[in-house]
C-alpha cells in the first residue's frame, strides 16, 4: 500500500518550515518536495508560497511541475492554496501586467488600491465572515480572527465559491472552496487555534 | 462606517542570552523562568498576536543555542515568530528562517549595509525582513538613530531613514525609542506617529510601556499598529489577556 502521506510543494517561494510544522502536528507524515512523482503519489497536496506572481510562476516552470500541480488538482484529491498559492489558482494575476495562473478558479487576483486609507500589504489579524459553509471551516466561527500578510486578493467570477469574506477598505475573499480544492489568503499555520482546526479538517479529508 | 477589522497586534518580547531568558518572567517563577521555549509557550496560550526573541548573546559561538530555541518554539507555536540581535549576513537569516522563525529583525546591519535590506528581501520576501530602529530625540520633532544597542550615534534622520528602509523592501518597522526605554513613562507618541506617517508599512512601537493606557495612546494617537512589550508582562498584574480585556474596553480593535 502507497504511503499516505501530504505533500507541500517547494518551488522556492519563501520558507515552508512553518506550514510544513503546523501540517504535521495535525497529520503523521508531511514531505515537503518539489518531485513531480512525489506529489503525483501524495494523498493531498498543499501548495504555499509568499513573493511575487511572476516569480512563483517561472519557478514552477523551473521546476517544471505546473502541470504536475494542475493534474493533481484534477484528480480530485485534497489541495489546499495558502497565500501566494491562492492566487496561483486563478485565471489570471494583475500582479507587475499580467500573469496566468492555473486557471481552476476563473477569476483575476488584483491589488488593493493605493489610494485608500490603509497601509498596503495588509500585515495582522483580521476577521473572517462565512459567507458559504465548507468542510474546510468545521467548527470555526464567524468573525474568527486569523493573520494575513498580502497585498494582493482574487476576486472569483462564481462567489458561491467563496467561504469567507475579509473586510480591509474593501470586502475580499479570503478563502474559497470549489470541489477539492480549498485555498485561503490567509496564512492558517500562523493563524493559531483557528487555522489548525481549519487544517485539521483539511487533513480529515484525506481518510474519505 | 468601518472599513476594516484588522486587529491591533499585542506582541511580547523575549530577551535570550545563551539560550536563557535574561528578565525573569514571574509569572513562570514557578515552572522554569529561564526557559524561553516555556516563555513563548505561555504568551502564546495568553492570546499574544506574534513573539518576538531578542537574542542578546555576546560571543558568535553560543549564537548556536537560539536557532534551538527557535527550533523547538516553532514545533509547538502557530503564530508569527520574529528573531533579532546580531543578524548581519544572509546565511544568518536563512538558519534562522530554516529553524522556523517567520521574520527576522535587522538592526546595525541595516545601517552600516543598506544593501542588506534589498538583498534580503529580495531573497526571502520583504513580509519576514523587519528593520529595527532605534532612536532618540535630537530636537523638536527631530529624532537621531543609534546602533550598538543605543550606544553610538549615526547622525541620520529617523524619518528620512524610516522611508529609506521601506523604500529598500523592508516589510515593518519596529520603532523603539531610547529616550522612552525602560522608563515605563509611556511610549514616544510623536516619534511614533511621525514614522507612522511617513511609511506604508506597520510600524511596531517599542519602549516604555509602564501601563495599559500607554499603549492605548500610541495605537491611537501615535498611529502605531502593533506595540512591543516585554516587562510590562514580567509582572504578575498584566498579562496579554488582561492588556488585550483593557484595550478592547479603550475602543482599541483586538484579537481575543
Amino acid at each position: 500500500m502507497k504511503k499516505k502521506y501530504i505533500a507541500v510543494v517547494d518551488y522556492g517561494m519563501g520558507n515552508l518550515m512553518s506550514v510544513s510544522k503546523a501540517l504535521e502536528s495535525v497529520y503523521p507524515e508531511v514531505r515537503v518536495t518539489a518531485s513531480k512523482s512525489v506529489i503525483n503519489n501524495a494523498a493531498a497536496v498543499v501548495l504555499p508560497g509568499v513573493g511575487a506572481f511572476e516569480d512563483a510562476v517561472k519557478n514552477l516552470n523551473k521546476c517544471g511541475i505546473s502541470k504536475t500541480i494542475k493534474s493533481n488538482i484534477l484528480t480530485g484529491k485534497p489541495f489546499f492554496g495558502i497565500c501566494l498559492g491562492l492566487q496561483l489558482l486563478y485565471t489570471r494575476s494583475e500582479e507587475n501586467g499580467s500573469w496566468e495562473g492555473f486557471n481552476v478558479i476563473k477569476g483575476t487576483v488584483k491589488k488593493f488600491p493605493v489610494n485608500m486609507e490603509l497601509k498596503v500589504p495588509q500585515i495582522g489579524w483580521n476577521k473572517i465572515f462565512i459567507k458559504n459553509k465548507s468542510p474546510v471551516l468545521n467548527g470555526v466561527k464567524d468573525g474568527s480572527f486569523v493573520y494575513f500578510v498580502h497585498s494582493y486578493y482574487g476576486v472569483p467570477e462564481d462567489k458561491s465559491i467563496i467561504c469567507t469574506e475579509t473586510l480591509y477598505g474593501e470586502k475580499f475573499a479570503s478563502s474559497v472552496n470549489a470541489g477539492n480544492v480549498f485555498a485561503s489568503q490567509f496564512h492558517p499555520e500562523k493563524s493559531q487555534w483557528v487555522g489548525l482546526n481549519i487544517l485539521k479538517n483539511f487533513v480529515e479529508l484525506i481518510k474519505c | 462606517m468601518k472599513n476594516n477589522y484588522l486587529a491591533k497586534r499585542i506582541i511580547p518580547c523575549l530577551d535570550v542570552k545563551n539560550g536563557e531568558v535574561v528578565k525573569g518572567i514571574k509569572f513562570l517563577n514557578l515552572v522554569k523562568a529561564g526557559d524561553p521555549v516555556k516563555a513563548a509557550l505561555e504568551y502564546d496560550r495568553q492570546g499574544g498576536d506574534e513573539l518576538v526573541f531578542l537574542d542578546i548573546t555576546a560571543s558568535h559561538e553560543k549564537r548556536k543555542t537560539i536557532i534551538d530555541v527557535v527550533k523547538r518554539t516553532a514545533a509547538k507555536i502557530f503564530i508569527p515568530l520574529t528573531v533579532g540581535g546580531g543578524i548581519n549576513q544572509i546565511s544568518d537569516i536563512r538558519a534562522l528562517l530554516k529553524a522556523g522563525a517567520d521574520k527576522v529583525s535587522i538592526n546595525t546591519a541595516a545601517i552600516s549595509n543598506p544593501g542588506f535590506i534589498k538583498e534580503a528581501s529580495k531573497i526571502f520576501g520583504s513580509q519576514c525582513i523587519v528593520v529595527a530602529i532605534d532612536a532618540k530625540r535630537s530636537g523638536k520633532n527631530k529624532w537621531e538613530i543609534y546602533t550598538h544597542g543605543g550606544r553610538k550615534a549615526t547622525g541620520l534622520d529617523a524619518v528620512k531613514w524610516a522611508k529609506k528602509v521601506a523604500a529598500l523592501g523592508a516589510g515593518e518597522i519596529l520603532l523603539t525609542s531610547m529616550d522612552a526605554d525602560g522608563t515605563k513613562t509611556g511610549y514616544d507618541i510623536a516619534l511614533t506617529r511621525a514614522v507612522s506617517e511617513a511609511v506604508n508599512i506597520p510600524v511596531i512601537a517599542s519602549g516604555g510601556a509602564g501601563n495599559v493606557r500607554h499603549m492605548v495612546e500610541v495605537l491611537k494617537k501615535g498611529k502605531a499598529d502593533a506595540v512591543l512589550a516585554a516587562s510590562i508582562f514580567h509582572h504578575k498584574t498584566h498579562t496579554v489577556v488582561s492588556v488585550k480585556q483593557q484595550l478592547r474596553k479603550a475602543g482599541v480593535l483586538v484579537r481575543i
